[in-house]
């Protein structure tokens, strides 16, 4: 399911949480009604987890992970770095990476399988998330902007891109990723998707402004309708496929 | 309604999801379809949908503000052009068309079709709407002068009157008024009884007239204004001014009883004297003793005096007899130098061939007056006055002879070699007037100092010569340039046509 949600009135959620399969990243603020709306959701089944990255609150833009890893930029502090060991899971591997890029967030764009970044981003970059991240990458322009983390929101079960998407390369990309793409908007027609809601594969969060159409195109793309955390059942035949190829 | 697309591609892009209703639409920088952006955003939001215009219906042209007034045909570019001019808000967005929608003639509204283009959203859209303008009935000032003065569109008012029987000095001012073109700022100018009226747009115009007034003739005046309209909020109030403008009221040729305290100032001039001219100031001669003085208007007005004897009061002696006085004790004062003292014998005209004495008197016309005159005098002895600084005067003379006359009035008033421009398109009509105009007439001809403020145009009435009686030379005429360029512009034509 999808739900509206502000971070002290921004609309922009995928700005500031980081939402994967297995762990959530919530900003440090004064109020505290962002986190709780995470944690009321998400408590009893993956870790909400209070941090900064480099001091700023940005934190879905700065750093880009899924369950295997998460990956942080240079401007991250060994504090910061200290409590992410602490709190995450064991098995999610955290690495610092030097990138002239340093929003990660902006730059990248993955779901647990493949990844899309910028075209210029640096070869070591892309090995580190090659390995931490487990993911197959592919440097992909979206409607001609570089921005992909920005421009499109990935799960394992689908994906929204920009919506001047044209209909070949969405076509192209979802062929590559193997998941089904479609050119939606976000927030009332806002075009940075990747940065106005963080999604899952079983949750959604966007901003106070998406309107009903924009709700039912992602719970639809992202198959969130009605159904709880208990999609394992269609992991359940992809990781069966994967066991036995 | 239709929206622009930014970059026309020839690839078919494909359809996203309006943001708010959820139909199929191509992607715009709002997402939004056309239906949802055009109930969010207006473009034509900040252009009024009504609008005043203001037509004369008497020479139909239509207002231009701030003061100009344009004739336009319905329907026409002018028309259009002035009522896009009157939409505040247009300049902010791009103007594609705009046409005329037919409205019934009587119905004073005009309709407007108009399509702007403007941005909203980020996009551009494209509106078309109609404007709609009420037509008001105003009246342009050229109309207002010539059909409603008289309290409808007149902001300042002249008032010159004088309070006496004689017109004289009424007919001098509308003659200084002419001569220095001051009457060519009036919106219009009407004749009452006693006076003269001015109507101005302007107060300023007024004012010059009144302070013209004051410098050429000896009068007060005062201001009263009244309320027309006012703006509460601005604290605007518009006025009617009014200037009431009082000239002093004695003629020339008047005998006048000075009180004491003007005769004292005059260096004891006797109280009874005679008017020999009113100019910037009340000019004074006293018969007897040929001492003159002046009083201008501040020194009149101070202790004001009325005559005592009327032209028209004025009875006709004939001179049996006169005498020149000379060497006379002169005190201290003025003396006039254009008059002689005489002594004069006289009788009255209706009493001659009777037995009657002669009566004996001083006069200052002695360089004029032979045996045989004519003279018009006021007979004191006889004379009823009602003045009670007159009755508190000891001594008086019998008879004062104010003013030679010459015979053959009605000849001379017929072969005049001059005539005389008036304000206004009006002939002598009233037949009171008639005599008085006359007599200012007569007055010019007889005193060259009174001719040097009076323009004075050639007629081409033959001269009689058989009559006495002073004339004006060819040389002090002017030529009556209006009409004969008429007359020579039609011979012109004439002569061309052939």
């Amino acid at each position: 399911m999808a739900l509206r949600t502000q971070f002290q009135n921004s609309s922009d959620i995928g700005v500031f949480a980081k939402l994967t399969n297995t762990y959530c990243l919530v900003p440090i603020a004064e109020c505290e009604a962002f986190y709780s709306v995470f944690e009321g959701e998400l408590g009893d089944v993956i870790k909400v987890i209070h941090t900064t990255v480099g001091g700023c609150r940005i934190v879905g833009r700065l750093c880009v992970g899924n369950k295997n890893g998460l990956l942080l930029p240079n401007s991250a502090t060994d504090k910061e770095l200290q409590h992410l060991r602490n709190s995450l899971p064991d098995n999610v591997k955290i690495a610092r990476v030097e990138e002239r890029l340093s929003a990660l967030g902006n730059v990248i764009a993955c779901n647990d399988y493949v990844a899309l970044v910028h075209p210029d981003l640096d070869r070591e970059t892309e090995e580190v998330l090659a390995d931490t991240l487990g993911v197959e990458v592919f440097r992909q322009t979206l409607a001609g902007q570089v921005l992909v983390g920005s421009y499109c929101a990935l799960t394992n079960q689908g994906g929204i891109l920009h919506p001047s998407t044209p209909i070949e390369d969405q076509d192209e990309l979802s062929s590559l990723l193997q998941i089904p793409l479609v050119a939606g908007t976000v927030n009332r027609g806002s075009q940075a998707v990747g940065a106005g809601m963080v999604v899952n594969d079983w949750i959604a969060f966007t901003g106070q402004d998406t309107t009903s159409t924009e709700i039912s195109l992602i719970e639809s793309i992202f198959k969130l309708s009605d159904k709880g955390p208990n999609n394992i059942n269609q992991m359940r035949s992809v990781l069966v496929e994967s066991m036995t190829s | 309604m239709e929206y622009i697309e930014p970059n026309p591609s020839g690839a078919v892009t494909q359809k996203i999801l309006c943001c708010e209703c959820g139909t199929l639409i191509s992607p715009n920088p709002a997402n939004m379809c056309i239906a949802c952006i055009r109930t969010r955003a207006d473009v034509s939001e900040n252009i009024p949908k009504q609008a005043m215009l203001h037509f004369c219906r008497f020479c139909e042209r239509y207002l231009q503000p701030p003061n100009t007034w344009m004739p336009c045909a319905l329907e026409s570019r002018e028309l259009l052009a002035l009522c896009l001019k009157k939409l505040k808000g247009l300049n902010k967005v791009r103007l594609i068309d705009a046409s005329f929608i037919w409205t019934e003639p009587h119905s004073k509204r005009l309709k407007v079709n108009i399509t702007i283009q403007g941005e909203a959203f980020g996009t551009i859209l494209q509106q078309s709407f109609v404007v709609e303008y009420i037509i008001h009935y105003q009246m342009c000032d050229v109309c207002c002068k010539q059909k409603g003065s008289d309290g409808e569109c007149w902001r300042a008012l002249v008032q010159i009157r004088q309070r006496t029987i004689h017109k004289k000095t009424l007919f001098y001012i509308e003659q200084l008024i002419l001569r220095h073109n001051m009457h060519k700022s009036a919106m219009n100018i009407r004749e009452t009884e006693g006076g003269l009226n001015f109507y101005y747009q302007a107060k300023n115009n007024a004012r010059k007239m009144v302070d013209f007034l004051l410098s050429v003739i000896p009068c007060q005046y005062k201001t009263s204004e009244e309320l027309v309209s006012h703006d509460i909020q601005s604290n605007i109030f518009n006025y009617k001014y009014t200037y009431f403008v009082e000239i002093a009221p004695i003629c020339k040729d008047e005998v006048v009883c000075l009180t004491t305290g003007n005769s004292r100032y005059l260096n004891h001039m006797s109280q009874v004297v005679i008017c020999s001219r009113i100019s910037d100031n009340v000019h004074l001669i006293d018969p007897l003793t040929l001492k003159i003085g002046q009083l201008n208007a501040q020194q009149f007005f101070r202790e004001p005096f009325q005559a005592i004897c009327h032209q028209k009061q004025l009875r006709e002696f004939m001179v049996m007899n006169i005498e020149p006085i000379r060497e006379s004790g002169k005190q201290f004062g003025s003396y006039s130098h254009k008059h002689t003292l005489a002594d004069v014998w006289v009788l009255p005209v209706n009493s001659l061939g009777t037995d009657e004495d002669e009566i004996h008197t001083r006069t200052h016309l002695g360089n004029v007056l032979a045996c045989g005159d004519y003279v018009l005098g006021f007979d004191v002895s006889h004379a009823v006055v009602n003045n009670s600084v007159f009755d508190k005067i000891k001594q008086l003379p019998d008879i004062i002879l104010v003013k030679k006359i010459y015979p053959d009035k009605v000849k001379r008033n017929k072969g005049r070699n001059f005539k005389l421009r008036r304000i206004g398109a009006r002939t002598e009509s009233m037949t009171t007037d008639n005599a008085d105009y006359n007599d200012f007439l007569e007055d010019l001809e007889e005193d060259p100092e009174l001719r040097k403020n009076v323009n004075m145009y050639k007629t081409q009435v033959q001269v009689e010569e058989d009559v006495e009686a002073p004339r004006v030379g060819l040389e002090e005429l002017l030529e009556d340039l209006v009409l004969d360029d008429k007359e020579e512009a039609e011979e012109e034509a004439m002569t061309d046509g052939c």
